[in-house]
């Protein structure tokens, strides 16, 4: 009885433990990321942004969070209703268990798993079907019509996506997530003698994927300038006109977490993870969390500058980006990365 | 141990269930989520093996792009199910001989392995040295390269094929060209004319 007390109980509580403090922090951290898209969008438009609820309108994520959950569900009369309410328990289910592998700082990372980085890229590439059965289960056609152009849209950027995972993984020789990080801390800088700094992440030999990568990440989150899902001017609200209350809430954590998650495997992939951008004393004494948490926050000012500026794509002009643009890129290299870890015998 | 045998349990159950509703839901578009669901469950089965690659790439591959496609597709057709249940016995010597061959096909397999249990692992490499996803790699660009090779090119031929047979250019249609409209410069685009007034062009 003790020995099962040792091997399955106090693992099970500790591991219980690391993932609802994951969860609580992550929605924490989501709530304040929702907060500065708005005003960040609001800065660009010379607008205010939310400014009454808290001081400096802090607390406006929280006021919207009781909002929606107090209101009424709504089920439409033709919907499916089984399918209509497991879509948005799907998206935000999905998108937080993507974050049981994404290692914050060297060894706090919840699932240490040998495949991390597919473990993510299948996670994203499940996503779409919370916008798919949304779509089809609302019975009504703009949901629909948002649900398929999402199918297209998320099938086609995962592509690209997966040559760029795939580069990473030719540089590292490993899918573990804190391996790729532990990776970049050498790299172009410590081969010319420097000190370990952020010339060795990868964002430098691998500058044309970073920037795939990071366009990719806006299509396949359907953030503007790709947010054909749910083009207002088109569409009303895409696939979640029929949803209210507590599950159009689902949705939209969902997608903010995913885009959360998107900034973080950009941070690990490119950025370096939880290193200090010049390996010296003062940086140091930081702690790695915070390099992570800064890093993350400056992918995802990225994100809120392009969704403030950039104007909408139109649908054929987004898959032809993703098609005749970013797919013979990053396929081509892939193929040149390969073979220039071959001929100078760079790979491990 | 007790615990991989509960999940074992758990995954299989689900997995039967949902393959037997696959066949047995009325509508289509819950046959491909009850599909999607036995592949998700079977990934489980793959980690409990010890295969964590084989796991996600059926994920990525069957869940995050096959069957969605499928479902994009089922959700698109206007099924009429009376007229489905009408050919449900002529098709069904067929089905069910494509059944017994699938069932020969395993009892073949298992068998051997009862015959000769070590025969899978004549093939393999040392799985306790390498991870799992550099075994299959060495195994398929070394011993099986040819027959990698050879998959690789049938999918290549088959995807030219899909593209061959469903690109043809109307005639007479207005096409886009993106290099010709950006091209375009106002030298091309515009031409300045002077218009007295009250008079048109």
């Amino acid at each position: 009885m003790d020995d099962f007390l040792h091997t399955y109980v106090i693992p099970a509580l500790i591991m219980i433990g690391e993932s609802l403090l994951l969860i609580v922090c992550l929605l924490i951290f989501v709530a304040y990321i929702l907060y500065a898209d708005r005003k960040i969008w609001a800065a660009v438009q010379l607008r205010r942004g939310p400014n009454v609820v808290g001081p400096w309108g802090l607390f406006q994520a929280f006021a919207d969070l009781i909002k929606f959950v107090v209101k009424e569900p709504i089920v439409p009369s033709g919907a499916n209703k089984g399918v209509f309410l497991l879509a948005p328990l799907v998206t935000a289910m999905l998108a937080i268990s993507a974050f049981a592998v994404v290692p914050m700082a060297n060894g706090w990372v919840i699932a240490d798993i040998n495949v991390g980085i597919l473990y993510l890229f299948a996670v994203s590439s499940l996503g779409v079907y919370g916008i798919i059965m949304s779509g089809w289960a609302s019975n009504s056609k703009y949901p629909f019509l948002g649900a398929l152009r999402s199918a297209a849209q998320m099938v086609s950027y995962e592509v690209s996506i997966g040559f760029v995972l795939i580069t990473v993984l030719l540089l590292v020789g490993s899918l573990n997530l804190s391996d790729i990080v532990v990776a970049q801390e050498e790299g172009i800088g410590t081969h010319f003698g420097l000190v370990a700094s952020f010339l060795d992440w990868h964002w430098l030999p691998l500058l044309p994927m970073f920037v795939i990568f990071f366009v990719s990440a806006l299509a396949e989150t359907n953030r503007p300038p790709f947010d054909l899902v749910e083009a207002e001017s088109e569409l009303v609200a895409g696939f979640h006109v029929e949803y209210s209350s507590t599950p159009f809430l689902l949705f939209f954590l969902g997608e903010y977490v995913s885009i959360v998650l998107m900034c973080s495997l950009g941070t690990i992939l490119f950025l370096g993870g939880w290193l200090p951008p010049v390996d010296v004393a003062p940086f140091t004494w930081v702690p790695g969390i915070v390099w992570f948490l800064i890093k993350v926050c400056a992918m995802f000012f990225l994100f809120a500058m392009v969704k403030a500026f950039v104007p909408r794509y139109r649908y054929d002009q987004l898959m032809r980006l993703g098609w005749k643009v970013f797919l013979p890129i990053s396929l081509a290299m892939v193929v040149i990365v390969a073979a220039v870890l071959q001929v100078t015998g760079w790979a491990g | 141990m007790i615990l991989p045998a509960i999940f074992f349990y758990i995954f299989s159950a689900v997995t039967i269930a949902s393959a037997v509703m696959v066949i047995g839901s009325r509508n289509p578009v819950h046959s491909v989520l009850f599909l999607i669901l036995a592949f998700v469950n079977a990934a489980g089965l793959f980690i409990l093996l010890g295969a964590e690659f084989l796991a996600m790439i059926l994920v990525v591959v069957y869940v995050g792009a096959v069957a969605v496609l499928f479902l994009f597709v089922v959700m698109m057709l206007d099924v009429d199910f009376v007229e489905l249940r009408q050919g449900f016995l002529t098709y069904l010597p067929v089905g069910g001989l494509i059944g017994i061959v699938l069932l020969a096909e395993l009892v073949l397999v298992l068998g051997g392995w009862y015959f000769v249990p070590n025969a899978p692992a004549v093939a393999a490499p040392e799985v306790a040295s390498v991870s799992n996803t550099a075994a299959l790699g060495q195994l398929l660009y070394t011993r099986y390269v040819y027959l990698f090779e050879i998959a690789g090119f049938v999918l290549l031929v088959a995807m030219i094929g899909a593209i061959v047979l469903t690109l043809h250019h109307k005639q007479g249609v207005k096409r886009q060209s993106i290099p010709q409209q950006n091209a375009r410069t106002p030298a091309t685009a515009i031409e300045v004319r002077k218009v007295e007034s009250g008079r048109g062009l």
